[in-house]
């Protein structure tokens, strides 16, 4: 019954790598928010090397969605009386005015949902209702949202629709590049997209690794990608292929570009990044709550003490924000890397503690 | 005698010759002992000790589970928390708020379930109600269950006993009855073969208080799971507590699940699984006399109770890392990529 826990003595030596690392002084940024969760879980940060530094990227999508975003989906349940579905994550987000946790209170119809299909089914099982699913999240989860309205066609419905947020991973890296002398690429955005992202990079002289989820996986990436770094030349490192292959899933990129087209996107804490974001196409109009609903777009008000922004930069750790586990806490969040597990003040305030 | 219809009706809650044909075919019929009672409140025989007494409301949906339904639940929920205080259970009610429709196939089934439940401890079902509520006034049904137990141990058992040096026991792998019956509700499309630990416990205990009379603090994890009920003990000592994460038995199927759906195993909800904390010199013998039962096969030691970082959980990862377990209250949101 018991798991077999022991440690490899690959990974044993990784470990150990990691730890008397005396190598050029390294910055490693993760992108996503499922690494930075982990990395805090496993208390990763404890084995390194004082000459490694990791930051936490703005890869965790509730993090970077702006208060402009959650304020139109807001408006959809009370303005508009269109059920607003959403996974969990999003509830507590906070909006300008409130959150949709808080709109839910005020009588919006606000549910919360497991996944994009889940949100199809509810609109044809409720033909006179219109419904609107949150659609935020990068490359591993577009898929599903265009993959729901794929299902709504085929159902014939006139009352489903997305609310897109979606963002795409290369923009970030490119944003993010002068910040981090090496990225932690996300394992799961890669198996989708393939390595070619990661070349461009390599060709601009930009160096990193894709790695899987596991401590073990995690770890194993750093350490190759530590020792790379010493070489001197930019490099990628595909450490995750049972997973990541060239290509990627060509299914799932094939039914992103039936439903989707790049847009200009507006980062929480890093502003607008052209190209970075995904909408329905023209002709799928009908499915978007921003354009039948004729939403204003805006980016939001946050909190001016938070410093969401400059930790989604990797410019500030969570516990140098004067609101960090203070006023902020995951019960009651300001700023949205506390709201997300995945981000990066809250997982540090879980696992770390609170200073 | 009346039949019985498929389905329960308003009818059978409203006290005539329908209320009585579903008393005497169904409950009657399933907990009947000498001390049943057919008047308006059981006269019971005064225990030896003193009594504890607890009590206890079941909801759980799905009503059927993988491993289990709630008619078993609701005995082993007040069974085991009767037992943490060292009482064998003796006498149980039960209340039942049915809803209309309900098939009266399963509401049998549900009886023999807390029929039976009850028989493995010894403890008898001496007074009961049924209430029957309309269409959408309730999820198929709820049951209430209240106990009285014989407080036979001499040793006074309270969280507030865990002392540094203490062993932490759990006496089987962890958040399998949470993720049971989150996969029956199945609303995740993860298909996964996880059975409910649901369980009555006083044997095990019992087993173990012989073996270890200095005991210090037993806890049944259930809501919240193992997790949540750590860091009201080291609350209420003012300890630390330090767990090893290669030592917590967690079924390979529930950490699958776990990962899928970013929860932690340590905060779903057991239903046959006991915390218990007690002298590092005793907890051998705890784990000897438990691991020859049935339900506690997998007893073992996750950690221990420390001085340094009083009123946190501490953990020790498998890269020899330390982190602290999560404080429950959050909400744990599945993650959403």
């Amino acid at each position: 019954m018991k798991q077999n826990h022991q440690i490899s003595e690959a990974l044993r030596r990784a470990i150990g790598y990691l730890k008397n690392y005396d190598g050029p002084e390294v910055r490693i940024m993760e992108v996503c928010g499922t690494h930075t969760h982990e990395i805090f879980k496993q208390g990763v940060r404890q084995i390194l090397s004082p000459e490694i530094t990791l930051i936490s990227g703005p890869g965790c999508p509730v993090c970077v969605t702006p208060a402009g975003y959650i304020d139109r989906a807001v408006a959809l349940a009370l303005d508009h009386g269109v059920t607003v579905c959403t996974f969990g994550d999003l509830m507590r987000v906070p909006g300008t005015e409130m959150s949709l946790s808080e709109a839910r209170g005020r009588g919006g119809d606000v549910r919360v949902v497991y996944a994009p299909g889940d949100a199809e089914k509810l609109a044809a099982e409720h033909p006179d209702q219109p419904f609107a699913f949150l659609s935020v999240g990068f490359e591993t989860t577009t898929p599903s949202s265009c993959l729901a309205v794929d299902h709504a066609i085929r159902d014939g419905l006139d009352n489903f629709m997305l609310l897109t947020a979606n963002k795409t991973m290369p923009a970030a890296y490119e944003a993010m590049k002068d910040s981090t002398d090496l990225f932690l690429y996300p394992g799961h955005v890669h198996a989708i997209t393939g390595l070619s992202d990661i070349k461009k990079m390599q060709a601009e002289g930009v160096s990193g690794v894709v790695a899987g989820f596991t401590a073990g996986e995690l770890i194993t990436a750093l350490a190759l990608a530590v020792k790379k770094y010493g070489e001197g030349e930019p490099f990628y490192i595909n450490a995750y292929p049972r997973v990541v292959t060239e290509d990627g899933s060509p299914e799932a990129q094939k039914l992103v570009s039936q439903y989707m087209e790049p847009c200009d996107a507006w980062w929480r804490g890093i502003g607008m990044l052209p190209g970075s974001g995904m909408h329905l196409k023209k002709a799928y109009a009908q499915f978007d709550a921003a354009v039948r609903y004729a939403l204003p777009e805006g980016v939001g008000k946050d909190n001016p003490g938070c410093h969401c922004g400059d930790v989604l930069q990797g410019r500030c750790r969570p516990e140098d924000c004067p609101l960090f586990g203070t006023v902020c806490t995951p019960v009651h969040p300001t700023g949205a890397c506390m709201v997300s597990s995945e981000g990066a003040c809250s997982a540090f305030y879980l696992y770390g503690g609170k200073k | 005698m009346e039949t019985l219809p498929e389905q329960i009706t308003l009818a059978h809650g409203a006290g005539g010759k329908q209320t009585s044909a579903l008393i005497h075919q169904i409950f009657e019929r399933h907990f009947k002992n000498t001390l049943l009672t057919a008047d308006d409140a059981a006269v019971l025989p005064r225990p030896e000790h003193q009594i504890a007494m607890s009590t206890d409301g079941f909801v759980v949906s799905p009503a059927f589970f993988p491993g289990g339904n709630i008619g078993e639940l609701s005995i082993c929920g007040t069974v085991n928390d009767l037992s943490c205080m060292g009482a064998k259970p003796l006498y149980l009610t039960c209340s039942f708020i049915i809803e209309e429709g309900l098939e009266v196939e399963r509401l049998d089934q549900i009886a023999a379930s807390m029929a039976e439940t009850a028989e493995k401890v010894g403890a008898v079902l001496v007074a009961g109600d049924t209430k029957v509520v309309g269409k959408g006034q309730a999820d198929q049904v709820f049951i209430t269950t209240t106990g009285v137990g014989d407080v036979v141990s001499q040793n006074p058992l309270s969280g507030a006993k865990a002392a540094p040096g203490d062993a932490v026991l759990v006496t089987g792998d962890v958040g399998r009855h949470g993720c049971a019956v989150l996969l029956s509700r199945d609303e995740y499309g993860i298909d996964a073969q996880v059975e409910s630990d649901c369980a009555p416990l006083w044997k095990p205990v019992s087993a173990a208080l012989k073996a270890a009379p200095d005991l210090h603090v037993i806890r049944d994890a259930t809501r919240g799971g193992v997790g949540t009920v750590l860091y009201e003990i080291a609350h209420q000592s003012h300890t630390g507590i330090r767990l090893k994460a290669d030592a917590i038995p967690v079924d390979p199927s529930v950490a699958g699940v776990c990962g899928m759906l970013g929860l932690e195993p340590l905060y779903l909800a057991c239903e046959g699984r006991m915390v218990m904390i007690v002298p590092q010199e005793e907890a051998q013998a705890v784990i000897d006399a438990l691991a020859v039962l049935p339900d506690t096969q997998g007893i073992c030691q996750i950690g221990e109770v420390t001085a340094e970082e009083p009123e946190r959980v501490v953990m020790e990862t498998e890269i020899g890392t330390q982190t602290y377990l999560p404080e429950p209250g959050t909400e744990l949101l599945p993650r959403i990529c």
